[in-house]
């Protein structure tokens, strides 16, 4: 019994470290400035603990053969040790903090940071199953926008036509594109319950929570064509509130900008 | 009254003693059996999430006779999808996982490991049960209301839940049935955690002090002053919440909100709120879950390893480090919400530091088992499963409880990965252990070896076959609660392992078919068990099986030895009884 | 003067004073010959973990307070209706009087200790009769419970507070029923007396700080800002 048990608790092992070294499905590639240190965190402490895993895993199996029932011989009257116990809780709090301490590398960067002058601004207003994208127009301003103008046929966000800014704010459903290499500023709310802007490729993922405007910032820095799902459960299309990003070479995204100006 | 004590026999009548009865151990059975009930309900709902997820499109003709109305078509609906999703953790987060190793072992065995005859309080004992029974049903009557049961999820965000029916199916009466079971389960793990923590403090017998308590009701008396602090949180955010959609308040909901092309009249409120409440309560929900299985895991291991455990002083004080800290880590579910990125750095401190006390326990489990001498027994198959299960599950949370990491992980198949395995299979293999090792106490007679044996292996093959390559899932980006996975370019290549993940499901929950049958056909046919058919040392094997109403009879025991007497040099037996005089410790 | 009986304290030492010298942490309180433990000396540690989960319902709805507060320009407070001050000072009194039912009670004045009991009961049951007036009084004003965020919260807080104290209430209530029903039996039999005394203090606990409560809720309402 003792070595079945020790030999599914090393093939169990054996087959995890598989699939997770050998990256059958992974993550996609980063397109994000940032990305690649939060994959970097992710490798670094992913190897730490699957040191630790197989470790662990390993000396269970390895007791489990070792110090399983012989005659009617006693076990050893073994149980407190002040040294080893010191050193295990050392080293597990060192490992641990530091863990801690270096994955908020770039969560600081990310959002303790205000974004960058001259960010583009985007934003992305989420409802029940639909991402609407607003982008300031020419003259870089958002318009006022009124909840009681909104209209899911032309309007989607409310613009107030009434102020000036608004008038040349442009407006897309489920289409955003932003360009490679510029700092991409987008503003997060929600017209009714809260969802979550979730770009896989950008390492981005931020809630929409109805009341509030939330800031976020990054920088694409691979151009192609994506996905934005909704990550936070919203109701019964939740699998289904699909929206595309498109990063583009700045030329064409002043293109794309203008082709949607104009319709 | 007073006399209640002294002369403690059992009332005759069928109903005084086995239904209403105040007595912890026939309580304890209630909420065994209570547990088993909707564990069972709670399976069938996965396998139903787990057959819409491998195969979405698929007719289930004969499934849909269970429920007419939610799949009319013959399919699995998304709204009904989520809906499974929403049943599936309620019941089992507060019927099972709380209610088995809590209400159930704890009833049972707190009292007699302690000494005492029975609670402090028997009769807000036999009230805390009856409470939660009327929660379940409660939660039950969900499913069969107009729009069915909710859809919102075991965690209910606001405004999704607050709303009504227009922000989605099940979100009417089905959401305000979802939020009355709560309360009264509130209520009821408040009374019931008011005697575990009495009786803990107040009945030790004499020479029961609290150094030489099981680690078991250390475990049970954390939980319980856990719950005690935990469950009136989320009771008042369930207040709010009711209150909210049904009398027009503004607590959780803002202004402006546009639900179906409506305005809704609310303002002001704070959807974040709900949250704060919610995971103020939902993260020391985990540990009352998880915290009675590492008891009950430090028990097992050290009878079958027949050692004593190692480092016992360090293992309370992990557990009530774990207890502790429990409190101050709720922000790590919400740091991508909008929370203040600056708090989400002290949570993610705090988070990992956990992990301390978490590894603290695995290292002593270890240690308890090296120069032992192990017998593979069904419970201590199922210990050993626990402390594998646990590092693999614990492990995962170093990378959830990073900030940085958590961006790309939060709301993915990897936070239900690492959840299912620490907080699910972790401890419902320390309630499998449990069940085990006190069938033969509860019950007179032992479960079948062979049978327990093969439940053993297919569940820990099975468990690891569902939930590692779910890890994979959350890599790749998979939100979690998405009812397919066809919706995404990115999400169609991994549905052959959500095919793969439902296989396996579906093996694990039929060899879950064996326990039950080893289970009712043992309570009858079982083997006769001795009173301590484990040579075990701790008070519940002093005394028959299954004991009399009143434990110990007029005679309390005197307890003499600490609770993990085993193979002590020079002693007669490789066990010591803590009622054995004295003398038996010589060395 | 006579017999004290034994306070909660004194109970706590009778009952883990079975400990072997030299062994300072050898045991609990029950064990040998004797009931585990008497149930006097649970209720009131029994109690004082009741009043801390109570006191975590408020906590919860004090949190969301003061977040809601923070939130709002649709935050309108009013002026606390004046008979509130007259509730307050019932309230107030009423555990003064339980204070004297209890002091009475341990010096075995029977008779005078129910009369203060009673006394108590019925301030109890005028401060919650004040508070319904209070509502009343509102809605009259046209302030509902869904009308602001500090209405709602007060409807709320004296919603839970009543309905806590009504509990409380309930207690006192069959106590000073049972006193009076038992007066005699109580003067006789130093055990029945003890257990009485338990009881009593066991609700005045609870009943003190349900008035602890009250002013912290009125404060909170009312006063901080």
């Amino acid at each position: 019994m003792g070595f079945a048990l020790a030999l599914i608790i090393w093939a169990i092992t054996l087959a995890t470290v598989v699939l997770f070294a050998g990256r059958f499905w992974w993550f996609p590639e980063a397109i994000s400035e940032h990305g690649p240190s939060i994959d970097r965190q992710f490798m670094l402490t992913l190897t730490i603990i699957g040191i630790a895993f197989v470790l662990a895993q390993a000396t269970l199996g390895f007791f489990i053969i070792r110090y399983r029932r012989r005659g009617e011989e006693r076990a050893s009257y073994w149980h407190e040790s002040r040294r080893l116990e010191i050193l295990w809780t050392t080293v597990t709090a060192v490992v641990f903090l530091s863990l801690a301490v270096l994955g908020q590398r770039v969560w600081a960067k990310l959002h303790l940071n205000a974004p960058p002058p001259g960010a583009l601004q985007v934003e992305v207003t989420a409802q029940q199953f639909v991402w609407n994208i607003r982008y300031p127009g020419p003259d870089g301003k958002f318009g006022r926008t009124r909840t009681e103008l909104i209209n899911d046929v032309d309007n989607p966000v409310g613009l107030d036509f009434t102020d000036p800014a608004a008038r040349d704010d442009i407006v897309t459903v489920n289409q955003m594109a932003i360009p490679v290499n510029r700092d991409i500023h987008v503003i997060l709310r929600s017209k009714d319950v809260i969802h979550s802007f979730w770009v896989p490729p950008l390492r981005m993922k931020q809630d929409a929570v109805p009341g509030l405007a939330i800031n976020i910032h990054f920088k694409a820095v691979k151009t192609g064509q994506f996905e934005i799902a909704c990550a936070e459960l919203c109701g019964l299309s939740h699998h289904r509130m699909r929206g595309f990003l498109s990063v583009l070479p700045e030329p064409e995204f002043e293109a794309w900008l203008r082709q949607r100006a104009s319709q | 009254m007073t006399q209640a004590v002294a002369t403690h026999e059992a009332p005759k009548s069928f109903i005084r003693r086995y239904i209403f009865s105040t007595d912890h151990k026939v309580i304890g059975l209630q909420y065994l059996f209570l547990a088993m009930a909707a564990v069972t309900i709670g399976i069938v709902l996965s396998i139903y999430m787990r057959l819409r997820l491998a195969w979405p499109t698929e007719r289930w003709p004969l499934l849909a006779k269970l429920f007419p109305q939610a799949m009319a078509g013959g399919t699995i609906s998304p709204e009904f999808y989520l809906s499974l999703v929403t049943m599936h953790g309620t019941i089992m987060v507060f019927f099972v996982l709380t209610t088995a190793p809590l209400g159930g072992f704890g009833n049972y065995f707190l009292p007699i490991q302690v000494g005492a005859h029975d609670m402090a309080f028997p009769v807000l004992n036999m009230l805390s049960f009856w409470v939660t029974l009327a929660g379940f049903l409660v939660l039950l009557a969900a499913f069969f209301v107009s729009g069915g049961a909710p859809i919102s999820g075991w965690t209910a965000y606001a405004p999704l839940s607050a709303v009504g029916e227009i922000a989605g199916p099940g979100l009417g009466m089905g959401q305000n049935l979802w939020i009355v079971s709560i309360a009264l389960f509130c209520i009821a793990s408040l009374l019931g955690a008011l005697n575990f923590i009495t009786t803990t403090l107040n009945l030790r017998t004499k020479g029961m002090s609290m150094t030489r308590l099981p680690l078991t009701v250390w475990a049970w008396f954390t939980t319980a002053v856990l719950a005690l602090l935990a469950f009136p949180v989320l009771l008042a955010g369930g207040i709010l919440l009711l209150l909210d959609r049904v009398a027009g308040t503004s607590f959780f909901v803002p202004a402006g909100l546009i639900v179906s092309d409506k305005i809704l009249p609310h303002k002001g409120g704070s959807p974040l709120l709900w949250q704060h409440l919610f995971w103020f309560f939902g993260h020391p929900e985990v540990y009352i879950a998880i915290l009675p299985g590492m008891g009950i895991t430090s028990h097992v291991l050290s009878t079958f390893a027949r050692k004593p455990i190692f480092g016992y002083r360090a293992m309370v004080a992990a557990i009530f480090a774990i207890g502790l800290l429990g409190f101050l880590v709720w922000g790590h579910h919400m740091f991508v919400s909008g929370m203040s990125p600056y708090s989400a750095i002290a949570f993610s401190l705090l988070t990992l530091s956990i992990g301390v006390p978490s590894a603290i326990k695995t290292f002593n489990w270890l240690a308890t088992l090296y120069k032992a001498q192990i017998r593979f027994t069904v419970p201590m198959l199922f210990a050993l499963g626990f402390v594998s299960i646990f590092v693999t599950g614990g492990l995962s949370g170093i990378i959830l409880g990073q900030t940085s990491l958590d961006i790309p992980m939060h709301d993915t198949y990897f936070v239900v990965a690492h959840f299912h395995l620490i907080m699910g299979v972790a401890a419902i293999f320390g309630i499998f252990a449990g069940t085990y090792y006190w069938f033969p106490k509860m019950f007179g007679r032992m479960m079948n070896d062979a049978l327990g044996k093969l439940h053993f292996w297919l569940t820990f093959i099975g468990i690891y076959a569902i939930f590692i390559p779910m890890h994979i899932l959350g890599i790749a980006g998979h939100p979690r609660r998405y009812a397919e996975t066809a919706g995404f370019d990115f999400l169609a290549p991994l549905q052959p392992i959500h095919v793969f993940i439902t296989i396996a499901a579906l093996v694990t929950a039929a060899a879950q078919v064996l326990f039950f049958f080893n289970f009712f056909w043992s309570i009858w046919k079982g083997r006769r068990a001795e009173i301590n058919p484990w040579r075990a040392t701790t008070l519940e094997w002093t005394i028959p099986s299954p004991p009399p109403h009143d434990n110990f009879g007029p005679q309390a025991p005197v307890v003499h030895h600490g609770p993990y007497e085993y193979s002590v040099p020079g002693a007669a037996e490789d066990y010591i009884l803590q009622t054995a005089p004295p003398t038996a410790m010589k060395s | 003067m006579a017999k004290t009986i034994p306070s909660l304290a004194d109970i706590e030492t009778i009952t883990i004073g079975s400990r072997p010298p030299g062994r300072p942490d050898d045991g609990g309180r029950g064990g040998g010959e004797r009931p585990p433990s008497l149930p006097e000396g649970s209720y009131r540690l029994a109690m004082l973990f009741a009043l801390a989960s109570i006191g975590m319902l408020f906590l919860g709805f004090t949190s969301a307070y003061i977040v809601r507060q923070g939130l709002g320009e649709d935050w309108r407070p009013f002026s606390p209706p004046s008979i509130l001050w007259v509730n307050t000072t019932l309230l107030l009194l009423s555990s003064a009087t339980l204070h004297r039912a209890r002091s009475l009670l341990r010096r075995e004045a029977i008779r005078e200790s129910l009369r203060w009991l009673s006394l108590t009961t019925l301030l109890g049951l005028l401060f919650l009769a004040g508070q319904y007036e209070v509502w009343r009084q509102l809605t009259a004003q046209g302030i509902y419970l869904s009308t602001n965020p500090h209405s709602s919260f007060f409807y709320l807080l004296t919603a839970a507070h009543g309905a806590h104290l009504l509990g409380g209430l309930l207690a006192l209530g069959y106590l000073t029923w049972r006193g009076w029903r038992r007066r005699l039996l109580l003067m006789g039999t130093p055990d029945h007396l003890k257990r009485y005394g338990a009881l009593v203090g066991t609700a005045a606990l609870y009943w003190h700080f349900m008035d602890g409560l009250w002013v912290y809720l009125f404060i909170l309402l009312f006063l901080w800002r």
